[in-house]
């Protein structure tokens, strides 16, 4: 079995090859055969790729220790679930993933894209080939996860107790999801200046990928906030952490791309601008790959210490970001130039937002690069941390966080800035009321706390003010109102969720930062805590035996004003005997949006213990935000008049109702 | 204006912005970075009480000390030099004598380092990179 991946990676990377090759070749020559097999041959890498990872997965499953990976990445005792998700918990395993969703992305264009032109399809998918080439060649050279091991161990080294997380589980994978998926715009973009031609069909193709790409990285990025958060113990849900920022920079430029892909849909403008995105995007992905799977950031994602590692996957990066760049700089001055738009407008709002969403990528990247620049520059080591990130990433968010609720209400090519501001008088209204009722009534809100969640709520009442005229509501009748609403097209609906999901992320994000309560005391059993209108009780310590680690479970009653028990907030420290390690476990209670959260420290002499308490007001919005966000994508992605093809598809039953012939 | 005049006002007003954006970049770098330090790295670095830095090394074997509360203060060193540590919070789980560390925070009055947040990461085996770095170039520490 293990044998039988290890041949079907190594089929997977030849076929990459010709998948790379051949309709290359037939593009240029014109000639259809060649250019056919690239659909083909992607489905059948994809097989391959299913094939491999399905081996590596059992050989986890079956804790086969003869296998090195697993040897070094599991246990015997480990939960199944684990088992599962250890395949992609290191370096090798992830490796095999980024390619499995790569083919499979590769397999979707060679199957939904039946309507694409036959040069542009062959071309996408060519590249698609390529950058499958390149990985699969850093699998198989530097990365083997079927190494064998002789003799083969009893018992396998166990799975960082960290990554044995529920949550974990799902992360990685979406987040490929996202990552890889921005794989597929690169490639149309590459395949648009090969050809030297692009037009609004281009953008309509792009779309959908870009969307569905957008959606799953939201989702990955929100988890793995959201696994850190409760996991690490230590109540934050974002560090600007270099591996954090790897994944965020990809999220900031297909935001950005997003919204220019529909300018260029809309009014054939800013093409040359969308191209680069697209390349862009995708870069900062393939830079994330480098800057966690190369080891020159220390974190917990960077399995990889091995240096040839790092230049094989810096020499990829070098490859496509400069290669793409290179083909830009010849290509996009042949590519016609777009529509002409007054600032005022749609397409200026959005121009708005594509500044500042690629300034904020600017910061970011320089703050997660300085660093090690500097360091290999001058060896001096420095850090730059959150206070770098509110610095420069906070002001240039305030202003699009204002402009977002314009935006839907600006009419394309030449708009009335004072009439869209007429019609948010209602959000701007409530927004300054939410500021008043802050700044007056909320204990310990700074003007900083009451303008930021007025901020929020702006952006929160703007979206609905932006579904409500759509449908009419207050100016016609509610039936014809409700008939109007659910008649909207779906992508008016995404819109709107998404700027929706965004303020409430940012609700979630503004409060909890400024204002949570935190209180770190000794507690012996039997003592009380007055914690935001709640009072916590602590009954002691338990120990527990789980599966494959012992803990010390610390109770701790939550009673609300009368004295009545809620519930019982159960926090622990827990020990991997496989590893050696310990972890904590927080204790969280959510009440309404909002959440305690209990966290466990050392034992002080006199039987009392370190216990640190949080209450983290509506900080589930932060999370639930993101929800709405990939909501709004996913109703976009759901619109008809979006999808690849459906017009063909009109057309053909068009046809064949009037039953014509030919 | 003519199509011209219209594309170039929007590309000086992206410049300009970018511009500010370039600034506060420069300035965001020069004041909220901070320095990594090895102990024995102070005896020559002055560092002025209150200026933020990081410093790294291992807990010294039999330095924690628990005092009121939460308070704790332990030894960092690096074979060359020991800062004394103060935290007032909870250590990381995998924070014990002898396992690399990295703390950060500003020197008080009298030369003990107040610490606001000490680090050590997720792995049984982990030492911070830098520590490691340095530990190596001293020749303290080897990679087995």
């Amino acid at each position: 079995m293990v044998e039988t991946g290890h041949f079907a990676l190594v089929l997977a990377f030849a076929l990459a090859l010709v998948q790379f090759f051949l309709p290359l070749v037939g593009s240029r020559t014109g000639d259809a055969r060649l250019m056919a097999t690239a659909g083909p041959v992607a489905v059948t890498g994809f097989a391959m790729t299913a094939i491999s990872f399905a081996a590596l997965t059992s050989a986890y499953v079956l804790s086969d220790f003869s296998v090195l990976n697993v040897f070094e990445n599991s246990h015997s005792q480990k939960p199944l679930l684990y088992k599962f998700s250890g395949t992609w918990g290191n370096h090798e395993g992830s490796m095999l993933l980024w390619v499995l969703i790569l083919t499979f992305f590769g397999a979707l264009v060679a199957a939904f894209g039946r309507n694409l032109p036959a040069t542009l399809r062959a071309n996408v998918l060519s590249i698609q080939g390529l950058i499958g080439s390149a990985f699969f060649l850093f699998i198989l050279a530097t990365s083997n996860p079927f190494a064998r091991l002789n003799p083969a161990p009893i018992e396998g080294q166990d799975l960082n107790p960290v990554l044995q997380d529920v949550g974990l589980a799902i992360h990685p994978p979406l987040l490929y999801l996202g990552y890889v998926g921005f794989s597929v715009c690169f490639s149309f973009a590459v395949a648009a200046l090969i050809e030297g031609r692009i037009d609004a069909a281009w953008a309509r193709w792009v779309r959908p990928w870009t969307l569905a790409a957008w959606v799953f990285l939201t989702g990955g990025i929100a988890m793995g906030s959201f696994w850190a958060y409760y996991e690490l113990g230590w109540g934050g849900f974002w560090f600007w952490d270099p591996v954090e920022n790897a994944s965020f920079m990809p999220w900031l430029a297909g935001t950005a791309l997003l919204h220019s892909a529909i300018v260029m849909e809309k009014r054939s403008a800013l093409k040359i601008w969308t191209i680069l995105l697209a390349i862009l995007t995708f870069s900062l992905s393939l830079l994330g790959t480098f800057l966690v799977r190369s080891g020159v950031l220390t974190s917990v994602h960077a399995f990889a210490t091995d240096p040839t590692r790092g230049v094989f996957i810096l020499a990829i990066l070098t490859l496509f970001i400069g290669g793409a760049l290179a083909l830009f700089a010849w290509r996009a001055q042949s590519l016609a130039p777009g529509g002409i738009f007054h600032p005022i407008s749609r397409e200026g709002a959005l121009v708005l937002n594509n500044l500042f969403l690629s300034t904020a990528v600017a910061t970011v990247l320089v703050g997660t690069l300085y660093p090690l620049a500097l360091e290999a520059v001058t060896g001096e080591k420095i850090s730059v941390g959150a206070p770098f990130f509110d610095l420069t990433f906070g002001p240039l968010m305030v202003p699009l966080l204002i402009a977002v609720p314009f935006g839907p209400l600006l009419a394309w090519k030449r708009a009335d800035l004072w009439a869209a501001s007429q019609r948010l008088a209602f959000a701007a209204g409530g927004a300054l009321l939410v500021i008043l009722f802050v700044a007056l009534f909320i204990d310990r809100a700074s003007v900083f706390a009451a303008l930021g969640i007025g901020l929020a709520a702006w952006m929160i009442l703007g979206a609905l003010t932006d579904l409500a005229l759509k449908s009419g509501i207050g100016s016609v009748s509610p039936g014809v109102a409700l008939r109007r609403l659910a008649g909207l097209p779906r992508s008016a609906f995404g819109t709107s969720l998404a700027h929706l999901g965004l303020g409430l992320t940012t609700l979630g994000v503004v409060s909890v930062t400024s204002l949570q309560t935190e209180h770190i005391l000794t507690m012996k059993p039997g003592d009380t805590v007055e914690v935001s209108g709640y009072q916590l009780r602590f009954d002691g310590l338990q120990p527990f035996q789980g599966q494959n680690f012992t803990e010390d479970r610390g109770l701790f009653p939550l009673l609300d004003s009368d004295g009545d028990v809620l519930t019982t907030i159960m926090s622990a420290k827990r020990f991997y005997p496989a590893r050696q390690m310990p972890t904590t476990e927080a204790g969280i209670s959510t009440r309404g949006l909002s959440q305690m959260y209990v966290s466990l420290g050392d034992p002080v002499d006199g039987g009392g213990i370190v216990v640190r308490i949080w209450w983290k007001p509506f900080v589930t919005l932060i999370w639930l935000g993101s929800v709405v966000m990939m909501g709004g994508g996913i109703l976009s992605l759901l619109d008809r008049r979006l999808r690849v093809g459906a017009p063909a598809r009109r057309a053909k039953k068009a046809r064949a109702a009037t039953g014509a012939t030919g | 204006m003519t199509r011209k005049q219209k594309r170039l006002s929007i590309i000086l007003g992206a410049l300009a912005f970018v511009g500010t954006a370039t600034g506060l970049t420069f300035y965001a770098l020069g004041q909220k970075t901070s320095y990594f330090y090895m102990p024995a790295d102070l005896t020559t670095a002055s560092i002025a009480p209150g200026q933020r830095i990081r410093l790294g090394g291992l807990v010294e074997d039999g330095s924690i000390v628990r005092g009121q509360g939460t308070r704790v203060s332990f030894g960092v060193s690096d074979g060359g030099g020991k800062v004394e540590v103060v935290y007032d919070g909870l250590l990381p789980d995998l924070f014990r004598e002898g396992q690399g560390v990295v703390t950060e925070g500003t020197f008080g009055a009298d030369g003990t380092f107040v610490a606001d947040s000490v680090l050590a990461k997720h792995d049984e085996n982990y030492m911070p990179k830098e520590v490691a770095d340095s530990l190596k170039a001293q020749g303290v520490w080897q990679e087995n």
